[in-house]
């Protein structure tokens, strides 16, 4: 039994070697290997691994980027495997923690509401925001909130048809906690999810390929996409527009844990604390991400409630509901 | 006079102790009681908390297309955080299989519609507490039973009990030492009452034998109340014996003068030789009785105060100037001089009236035994008086008998006595600590030493 379970983790990370990653990396030529499974992008973290290097240079970072959904799989098949787990996906974290697979850090100086039982840290606060291709939209407004997008697809399908995307809440977990959270928060996300079925909404699995899409000009409107990773490239492509919704932002923390299984545990913990650590300067050269602030609206609580919409029986109603609501059996 | 008391333990030791002991036992019995009281509240509300949130789990289920589906609010796990942040685990089963939530959570069997049940189970390493409700549920296809079960750590509950129990035994430790502070005090006030009283009666000159009239605390009126009445039975017992001796000296003394006066007025008015000669031998009789009636009262005097000597300040030289003084006329008709000589003459701690009555019997007995035309040698040396004659001096085979009671020596011839006197003597000065030593002088003449 044992043996086949053994067994049957090797296989599983063979195949996900096999099937590979988003991106593999390796930082560092120390001796000391620390495995970082991690979902998100490795642009954003190069610089926090390298400041994490210079002041412990026997260690050599490998960072292993997947969607989160396939992380939580991933980590939960085999927790040897992996040292530090950062996700966006909140809820598959908490999960994670509350299952006893992370390790429980003493005397970590961080806001309470940032952590749960000393295991779970949250490191950056990011909304997800409506992302529009002003030159796409071209002449119409650029709406403000969820109602103002809904009246826009509806006075204008054929500006959008097919030109709209969001997260396929059935492959990403950060897809399906924003889904969830802006569900409970109001109604108005089952009509905007009707309407976008209607348009025959298109399904991403990651806010970098809405991006691209975006950037493309494939699509006019993306939805629930992470606005660090907006911002960052609006930047630069000036075309596309960032709105974080005005009624009701939905805003995620990023979140890391130490195995409780890690081959070396010091090492793990030295690196979360790191990233705990370069968060509170708030220098945005050496940390990229937006740090966390407890001032700009409600920020999903790290709670056992982020548990609720992983029931299997939640799930399987949510899912069910939102498919009938955006998937067009033509 | 202290005499020998038989002591056992101290009353306020032994009421400190108590009160202490008493106070320490309270402090466990505070802390243990609020300990377990506080823990099986913060259980209890542990458990509220368990239940709204499984009763909220479960009032969602329904059959819906023949399934049972649980569509439980996103409140039902959020009213389950804790400071602590403690971990929540739940199961869900139709009957014997799992809808949905953790499959190895062991969950307790048997529980009814009627009734929810809270168990405490060891699961992922940490006690977890459960509570497990039922529901049935009626379908199209007849009765479903679902059960709900709910678990969290309780980590936030030790937190509590931990904090409560810091605050009970400083509670505890606060309590004991004022209860301890108040013991003391009790047990020192209570002794205070008892060595008040005996400072007040310790205090008090020999003859002061009137009753305590300060106030004392209810719980000393049957003792003080005793103690006042022994006061006043001795007083008047005392008084009485006073009163009693000078009364019986004065009984017997004066007819012993009226008969003496009568047989010497007969003796001028007899010329018979042998009628005088028994009038003399009456004469001598009555002289020996009313010596013997003298010297049994002074005796008897001495016994009774030697108990309790009224202590005063007394200046040896000059007890015994005055005493010279007193009775030189007896010493003149007997031709014998009385020399005093003192000599860094001590004042004495001592009772003035029996020191004054052993040094006169001292020099009476000088007076009596030494021939006329003799000295009487008086010296005050410190705090030794010794009185020497010129007589004969005291038979040496006898000399240690002679301070018993009615001894007299064998060649008194017809002087008159009663044994007394050194008898006398010698309880003044061993009532004050002192020693009398009889000795002969090498050229004749008896020396009584008094050593104070
Ligand atoms: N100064 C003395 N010289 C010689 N013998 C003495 C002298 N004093 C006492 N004695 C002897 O000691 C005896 C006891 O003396 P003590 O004074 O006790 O009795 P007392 O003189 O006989 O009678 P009283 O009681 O009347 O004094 C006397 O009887 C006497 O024999
Ligand atoms: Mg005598």
């Amino acid at each position: 039994m044992r043996y086949c379970a053994i067994l049957a983790a090797v296989i599983w990370a063979g195949l996900a070697t096999a099937q590979g990653w988003e991106d593999r990396q390796v930082f560092g030529t120390g001796d000391a290997p620390l495995r970082v499974l991690s979902s998100t992008d490795t642009s954003f973290f190069r610089p926090i691994i390298e400041d994490f290097i210079a002041t412990s240079p026997e260690v050599s970072v490998e960072y292993l980027v997947t969607g989160t959904a396939d992380l939580d799989v991933l980590f939960r098949a085999d927790p040897t495997a992996y040292d530090v787990v950062i996700s966006s996906a909140m809820d598959l974290q908490l999960k994670l923690a509350n299952d006893g697979f992370a390790a429980q850090l003493a005397d970590v100086d961080h806001p309470d509401w940032a952590e749960w039982h000393d295991s779970l840290f949250a490191f950056t606060t990011e909304p997800a925001a409506i992302v529009i291709n002003r030159a796409a939209l071209g002449d119409l407004p650029v709406p403000r909130t969820r109602q103002d997008l809904i009246e826009l697809m509806r006075a204008h399908p054929a500006t959008f048809d097919g030109r709209v995307g969001t997260y396929d809440v059935r492959q990403s977990g950060l897809g399906y906690l924003f889904a969830t959270q802006d569900a409970r928060a109001s109604e108005t996300y089952w009509r905007l999810i009707e309407v976008m079925g209607r348009m025959d909404a298109r399904l991403y699995c990651c806010s970098g390929a809405m991006i691209d899409d975006l950037i493309a000009g494939d699509l006019v409107v993306a939805y629930n996409v992470l606005g660090s990773y907006a911002e960052g490239r609006s930047e630069t492509e000036a075309a596309l527009t960032v709105i974080l919704p005005s009624e009701f932002p939905t805003t995620m923390m990023r979140t890391a844990l130490v195995s409780r299984q890690a081959s070396d545990r010091p090492v793990a913990e030295a690196f979360l604390r790191h990233i705990l650590a370069l968060q509170a300067t708030g220098d945005a050269t050496r940390f990229p991400l937006p740090p966390l602030a407890a001032g700009d609206g409600p920020v999903i609580g790290l709670n056992p409630a982020l548990m609720t919409y992983l029931d299997k029986m939640k799930r399987d109603t949510f899912i069910g509901e939102w498919e009938d609501a955006i998937v067009q059996d033509d | 006079m202290t005499a020998e008391v038989n002591t056992r333990g101290s009353l306020r030791t032994r009421l400190a102790l108590i009160l202490t002991g008493g106070a320490a036992g309270l402090a466990v019995i505070l802390f243990v009681v609020v300990r377990a009281l506080s823990a099986q509240i913060a259980q209890q509300g542990q458990d509220n908390v368990l239940s709204a949130s499984m009763s909220s789990i479960l009032d969602s289920a329904l059959v819906r297309d023949g399934r049972v589906s649980l569509d439980f609010p996103y409140s039902s796990l959020s009213m389950l955080t804790t400071d602590a942040d403690d971990r929540v685990f739940y199961a869900i089963y139709e009957g014997e299989v799992l809808l949905s939530g953790y499959d190895d959570l062991t969950v307790p069997q048997g529980v009814t519609p009627d009734r929810s049940r809270f168990t405490t189970v060891a699961y992922k390493g940490e006690p977890v507490r459960l509570a497990t409700g039922v529901r049935r549920l009626i379908g199209a296809d007849g009765q479903r039973t679902v059960s709900v079960t709910i678990g969290q750590t309780q980590d936030a509950l030790s937190n509590t009990l931990n904090a409560i129990s810091r605050n009970v035994a400083l509670l505890g430790i606060g309590f004991f030492v004022l209860a301890t502070g108040l013991a003391v005090w009790a047990a020192s006030f209570t002794s205070g009452q008892l060595r008040r009283l005996t400072t007040s009666v310790t205090r008090r000159g020999p003859q002061d034998l009137s009753p305590v009239s300060k106030p004392v605390p209810s719980e000393m009126v049957p003792l003080v109340g005793s103690l006042n009445t022994l006061m006043s039975r001795l007083d008047h017992t005392l008084t009485q014996s006073e009163d009693f001796i000078a009364e019986a000296a004065h009984r017997i003394r004066t007819p012993l003068a009226t008969v003496r006066s009568h047989a010497e007025a007969t003796l001028q008015r007899v010329d018979h030789a042998e009628n005088r000669q028994a009038l003399l031998s009456m004469v001598r009789a009555i002289d020996e009785s009313s010596r013997a009636a003298g010297q049994l009262l002074d005796h008897a005097m001495v016994t009774f105060r030697a108990e309790n000597l009224e202590k005063g300040e007394v200046d040896l030289e000059e007890v015994l100037r005055e005493l010279v003084q007193r009775m030189s006329p007896i010493a003149d008709m007997k031709d014998i001089t009385l020399d005093l000589v003192a000599q860094d003459a001590s004042v004495l701690h001592g009772d003035a009236i029996l020191l004054q009555n052993a040094f006169r019997n001292l020099i009476d007995n000088a007076l009596k035994y030494a021939p006329a035309e003799t000295a009487v040698m008086i010296r005050v040396d410190g705090r030794k008086v010794t009185v020497c004659d010129g007589g004969p001096g005291f038979a040496m085979d006898e000399i240690h008998l002679l301070s018993g009671r009615f001894v007299r020596g064998k060649d008194t011839g017809h002087k008159v006595g009663s044994g007394l006197g050194l008898t006398i003597v010698q309880a003044v000065t061993t009532a004050h600590g002192g020693t009398m030593t009889l000795s002969n002088r090498p050229e004749g003449g008896a020396c009584a030493t008094v050593q104070f």
